[in-house]
């Protein structure tokens, strides 16, 4: 039976396509591989190869056609000993099976096939709070931002309280609770011994019990003593018991490389928390987004993560003065528009972003930077929806590249919105080493401006 | 219990290198030359001293995250520390650890360890396979009063027991841990008890005086290394700096600090013995004064020149080998 040469599919959502010329005539002999036309989608001219050995048969479908529907039979291979009657009865052939399986189709409500992706859990997410133009604000630092939002909570739910090392009396060894023992006394600011997964457990325990701990770790690096309570406890039991034991618990305190501490202090758990069902997390950049997070995080009734950065703790934003200023965890947001190339990233690492956006906009180059504020749930859509309008990305992060949150967020994209990519996505991560001591290899061993916009140029085909 | 006049004379120059070193470290982390986070192991002396003066090179020992005393102790070089906390590619660990990871195999040195209780685990493991070598051979773990309290260190200590392992659990109790006094984080009378309740031999000693350290260090050591099982040691000792370089110590008592290095200092306690029993002449102490500032000196002179680690440098130990 003779070769049928179909319209190919070049991508998952792609639907018709266009045949630009036909490089070979009837008649011609041709190999298997050889190039036998080129095809037009509204991303790319692509070469379409013969399948197999044979004579070029008939083109079905002329040169300049388009809008031709995916797997539409457009030319026939002749092999050994086939005439030009043959196809007569292979385009027959054809012709009943698509009525077979329109039929089928209808019969059913069978959908054509899609490629199979794993999806996280689906969560409904709301907007950001609308502020009132006249909303008051105040200038305050990350490290008073965050205080706020745990005093304002523990003033209207006394079932909320503060656990950690150095909290009370120090008033935290970031002086993130500062004034918090003072106002809310001994019995709801715990100071504790130096037991991280002693509090950890103790805070879980607490949680299923009806309290709202908010747990915190002097930093993440240290809460590593605690990972198997905050996973196999908090994130897991409610499954575990169908939903029967709740865990509203808050595991706060910075993530992340601070300078000059080293492997064992400097480490961003982002992607090691966002892999697990059951938790949420969040990584505020802005003060105002500290305060919006870590109250939502507190009044959530799951156990929810947020990742602090030590040094962001002193920088100063406005922030809206009221007690309910809470965040939904799970929207990203865009700190910059822009039109040529999407940033994404979280934290710390946005210095670096919009710091590379402002040095670019100057040679012409317009950043949309993203702050992805919640890694999870993880709001792909925001970066979806940028990633169509630019069809460039850049993902940015201090982890670690292998699993990081670039690597998930490269998955969802080319899932999403392949045919809008105009490069190969970029990530900027954390060089694959634990990080180093020594000030010059630090500086190598993270994520920087100029490692961005050498990103940037990358994806977008320029000289730097 | 004997011990030589040469055998003084080096546990103090150990003890005044560790002094120096670290009130140097103080004076120059204050120009801003040295980042991150320091530690300083000044006041405690005469307990690494006093502990390390019974080892051999292929004893073990591991630290904590105020380990410059325990690695001077053992024997790692001076100058290879001070390059390593200035960053530079001839540190002892090529500048990729600094001051809290020091570590050197070569000198039974296991690590630093920047995570509260990650050494006594470790320790009950290089006994483990001390007592396959079954040469006599020891490990010794140096926690605070802080590490007592967490899991793994009650972990380490029944796992010693229940394999027999000869470990050490040297546990200085400056009575701070981080920020907090120790009658508020540990729970029971004192630390020693919860060693015995493991099951183990245990003793307790002031720290500051480095001949009833080196007294009971010398009976501790003779029962590890008789195959009696593991024993632990409470130190009781002083923390002359914060918890670490920049720490306000506003919960510290109101002179407290001045005090402890009036009546508490193990330096002037080692002389006062010294010079009362006529033990080495403290023109011989005076002498060994005068090297070890030279030593100091000279390795902070050097630091501050030498070049950090290269661009290459930053991808390699990852692994033992890329093949």
């Amino acid at each position: 039976m003779p070769v049928e040469v179909v319209m190919p599919a070049l991508s998952p959502t792609m639907e018709q396509g266009k045949i630009a010329n036909w490089t070979v005539k009837e008649g011609d002999k041709v190999e298997a591989g050889d190039v036998l036309a080129e095809i037009e989608t509204d991303k790319a001219l692509v070469e379409l190869e013969a399948a197999a050995d044979g004579e070029v048969g008939k083109l079905v479908i002329a040169a300049g056609t388009s809008d031709i529907p995916v797997n539409t039979p457009i030319a026939y291979l002749l092999r050994d000993g086939e005439a030009l009657s043959d196809i007569e009865a292979t385009q027959a052939q054809t012709l009943s099976q698509a009525t077979e399986e329109t039929e089928t189709s209808e019969t059913t409500g069978a959908t054509p096939t899609q490629p199979t992706n794993p999806t996280p859990i689906a969560v409904t997410i709301a907007e950001d709070p609308e502020l009132p133009a006249d909303a008051e604000m105040k200038e305050q630092t990350v490290r008073e931002a965050l205080r706020d939002a745990m005093a304002e909570e523990m003033r209207r739910d006394e079932k909320v309280f503060v656990i950690g090392e150095e909290v009370a009396e120090y008033e935290g060894a970031y002086k993130v609770t500062q004034g918090l023992l003072e106002e809310f006394g001994a019995k709801r600011v715990i100071d504790t011994p130096i037991v991280e997964h002693g509090i950890a457990g103790l805070g879980v325990g607490a949680a299923f019990a009806g309290l709202r701990p908010v747990v915190e770790f002097m930093t993440f690096n240290f809460a590593m003593q605690a990972i198997d309570q905050i996973i196999n406890s908090a994130a897991k039991t409610h499954y575990m018991s169908g939903g029967l034991v709740t865990c509203p618990i808050v595991f706060r305190g910075p993530n992340g490389a601070a300078r000059r501490v080293a492997a064992q202090h400097s480490q961003d758990f982002s992607a090691w928390y966002a892999h697990i069902p059951g938790l949420k997390v969040v990584a505020p950049y802005t003060a105002a987004d500290a305060k919006g997070l870590l109250k939502a995080a507190i009044r959530d009734p799951n156990p929810v993560l947020v990742l602090e950065n030590e040094l962001l703790y002193a920088v100063k934003a406005d922030v809206p003065v009221s007690d309910d200023y809470v965040l939904p965890i799970g929207r990203a947001k865009i700190l910059k528009a822009g039109a040529d190339v999407t940033l994404v990233s979280h934290s710390r690492s946005l210095d670096a972003c919009l710091e590379a956006a402002a040095s670019l906009s100057s040679e012409g180059v317009d950043c949309e930077v993203i702050d992805l504020r919640s890694l999870r749930p993880l709001d792909t859509a925001t970066v979806i929806a940028s990633v169509k309008k630019t069809n460039r990305l850049v993902t940015v992060e201090e982890g670690w590249p292998v699993a990081g949150i670039g690597a998930e967020i490269t998955a969802a994209v080319q899932n999403e919105a392949f045919d809008y990519l105009d490069a190969p996505i970029a990530r900027v991560t954390g060089l694959d080493v634990p990080l180093p001591y020594a000030d010059n290899l630090e500086k190598m061993a993270l994520p920087s401006t100029e490692k961005v916009i050498q990103a940037v140029n990358a994806v977008c085909y320029r000289q730097g | 219990m004997q011990i030589s006049e040469d055998a003084l004379k080096q546990a103090y120059r150990q003890m005044k290198t560790i002094r120096m070193f670290e009130e140097r470290l103080h004076d120059e982390i204050m120009t801003g030359e040295i980042a991150g986070f320091t530690h300083l192991y000044a006041g405690q002396e005469a307990v690494a001293v006093g502990v390390c003066e019974h080892l051999d090179y292929n004893d073990t020992i591991a630290s904590t995250h105020r380990g410059h005393g325990h690695c001077i102790a053992k024997g790692c070089d001076v100058r290879g520390m001070m390059l390593e906390i200035y960053g530079r590619a001839d540190g002892i660990c090529k500048g990729k650890g600094g001051s809290m990871h020091i570590a050197d195999i070569e000198k039974g040195m296991l690590g630093a360890n920047g995570i509260v209780g990650g050494g006594p685990p470790i320790v009950v493991g290089a006994a483990l396979a001390a007592k396959l070598y079954g040469d006599g051979r020891l490990a010794v773990a140096f926690s605070g009063d802080g590490a007592c309290n967490q899991g793994t260190t009650f972990e380490a200590m029944n796992l010693a027991v229940v394999t027999n392992a000869p470990a050490i659990f040297a546990f200085e109790n400056n009575h701070y841990s981080e920020h907090t006094g120790v009658a508020y984080a540990v729970g029971s009378e004192d630390i020693a008890s919860r060693a015995e309740s493991f099951g183990m031999k245990a003793w307790r000693v002031d720290g500051c005086d480095f001949f009833k350290v080196y007294e009971t260090m010398g009976e501790v050591v003779d029962h590890v290394r008789a195959g009696k099982g593991p024993a632990a040691v409470e130190f009781d000792t002083e923390r002359f700096f914060g918890h670490f370089e920049g720490d306000p110590q506003n919960y510290r008592g109101e002179g407290e600090i001045a005090r402890l290095r009036k009546e508490r200092d193990c330096i002037t306690i080692f002389r006062e013995h010294a010079a009362k029993n006529k033990l080495v002449s403290k023109k011989d102490l005076d002498a060994i004064d005068k090297e070890v500032s030279d030593l100091i000196d000279k390795s902070v002179e050097e630091s501050r020149a030498a070049a950090p680690p290269t661009a290459e440098d930053v991808l390699t130990d990852v692994y033992i080998d890329y093949i």
